[in-house]
């Protein structure tokens, strides 16, 4: 048995951490929208926030790829202008885990707001507070398992992304091979030991990461009473 | 002070309802509104606020808070609101409920000394009892000195020992503080203690407009007391009828002959009251 490569694993784990940092920036605002709105269009926004969940992979790679690819427009222009190539390289695996995570992201968040007690927001703006402050100071940190409910399952399911991955990305060494992409390699050439330490090491951390995620949530609905 | 001449239309399980409501109130007032639930209160006191909007004008104290073109939202109209169910920020402690409506400590730490809630100033919301709940977010609502203070129903998922202790505290505030307060409350007592007139809705328009005295003492002509309840049953007793009455919480008897037993039916609102007699008080 050649000597374990990680090489994977820190790659899944520095994308899954750039796709959360840039999907709260992202998330916050549409899920603090679309927990406040009484548009029409919240069922069509809502909608197309939750595509992704429904959506095979492969269907929202390719449409990823069509787009970013150097022949479309979008993607030309990324590359003429900065120089920026959008497929086939880290940065075209952040854009895609992105569009394929957002909904990991903004469905807690929402239905952390929607539970808030509307009266608190209202004597928020009564006591002259903008909704950016009430927001910030009021909204966010009354809904601390929602919150870190959001910021961990789009972690682990970034992690977790195998299909988007593959398609938009490929499988270059220490570029855009994550450890899903790996371990479907390992099987392809039948390296079974290596799938198999890489697959129990993914069992393990998610399971980890999912205990710590309810384990905090039960201490803290306990602390403030609800449960 | 307060000038309103506002219009809406609701949208109620009852079908839709024109509000359509406009008074003056003068410095210094302290107004109940009154009237049967789904009659428009909230909603008056919530445009008030800013937190709905509606067509026509309200101007406090020379500022024009709602007009054609003008809607000045809630954050700028610098007055203090309480909420039935509290609405203190969970994530904040007693006295961060206060700072966060306006940063000003020694305004704080007097609100907090003049209720009774020193002690609690450093616990969460949901560590204390309803009635203390009430106290602080009554203290919040003072802290931008508003003119104008709005309370929708504020005492009402309190005990009645709590209730007297609250309504003497906001008495107390609304005093010292030189506010006109606006309050939505169902409970006579508590309106005929607070307020000095009374506004009462039905079906979003204005039925009544009097001081509490002339709208809630309910005798006419020569009756020396008179209440009001609903009837439980009537019993016959060998020749006279007998008839139960609730009265607030008391259940009393009233003899009546077989002519009214005839004329009332079980369930209806009746006026018990007497003419004869002086009824007496004693202490329990």
């Amino acid at each position: 048995m050649s000597e374990l490569d990680f090489g994977p694993f820190l790659l899944s784990f520095k994308l899954a951490a750039i796709t959360t940092f840039i999907l709260f920036l992202i998330a916050l605002p549409v899920s603090w929208w679309l927990s406040q709105t009484k548009c029409r269009c919240k069922p069509f926004v809502e909608a197309v926030v939750s595509l992704p969940i429904v959506l095979p992979p492969s269907v929202l790679g390719f449409y990823i790829l069509y787009a970013l690819s150097y022949n479309s427009p979008i993607g030309a222009f990324f590359d003429e202008t900065f120089g920026v190539k959008l497929v086939f390289n880290f940065t075209g695996l952040v854009i895609a885990s992105c569009f394929y995570s957002f909904p990991f992201m903004v469905q807690p968040l929402q239905s952390g707001f929607e539970s808030l007690n509307k009266n608190m927001l209202e004597a928020s703006y009564i006591a002259g507070k903008s909704k950016l402050q009430t927001l910030a100071f009021v909204a966010l940190p009354n809904i601390k398992p929602a919150l870190i409910t959001a910021l961990i399952i789009t972690f682990a399911h970034t992690v977790g992304e195998f299909g988007v991955v593959l398609m938009v990305g490929g499988s270059i060494e220490g570029e855009t091979k994550v450890a899903s992409v790996a371990i479907y390699e390992f099987v392809e050439i039948m390296d079974y030991t290596h799938a198999h330490i890489y697959s129990a090491i993914m069992l393990t951390l998610s399971f980890l990461v999912l205990l710590g995620v309810y384990i905090f949530n039960l201490r803290y609905n306990k602390r403030i009473g609800v449960a | 002070m307060l000038h309103i001449n506002i219009q809406k239309t609701l949208h109620g399980n009852l079908g839709n309802m024109e509000l359509d409501v406009a008074f003056h109130i003068k410095e210094h007032q302290f107004v109940a509104i009154s009237g049967p639930s789904g009659s428009g209160k909230t909603t008056l006191l919530r445009i008030l606020a800013g937190l709905e909007e509606a067509n026509g004008e309200i101007e406090v104290g020379g500022e024009t808070w709602l007009c054609n073109k003008t809607f000045l939202p809630p954050q700028k109209r610098g007055l203090g609101f309480v909420f039935q169910d509290y609405a203190l920020f969970a994530n904040m402690s007693v006295a961060e409920n206060l700072l966060f409506a306006a940063n000003d400590k020694k305004l704080a730490s007097h609100l907090l000394e003049l209720t009774q809630l020193k002690e609690l100033a450093h616990r969460l919301p949901n560590s204390l009892s309803g009635g203390q709940k009430q106290r602080v977010s009554l203290c919040r609502a003072f802290m931008r000195r508003p003119k104008l203070l709005l309370m929708d129903e504020p005492l009402s998922a309190l005990d009645p020992l709590m209730r007297t202790k609250l309504q003497h505290d906001i008495l107390t505030l609304h005093k010292e503080f030189g506010t006109t307060t606006i309050m939505v409350s169902h409970d006579p007592s508590e309106i005929y203690r607070l307020a000095n007139r009374v506004i009462e809705l039905s079906h979003g328009k204005i039925i009544h407009d009097a001081s509490p005295k002339e709208l809630l003492l309910k005798t006419q002509g020569s009756q020396k007391f008179s209440l009001t309840g609903e009837l439980l049953e009537i019993l016959k007793s060998d020749v006279i009828y007998i008839a139960i009455v609730a009265i607030g919480q008391q259940i009393v008897e009233v003899v009546i002959d077989e002519e009214e037993a005839l004329r009332f039916r079980v369930g209806e609102r009746v006026q018990v009251s007497t003419k004869a007699f002086s009824p007496s008080l004693s202490k329990i």
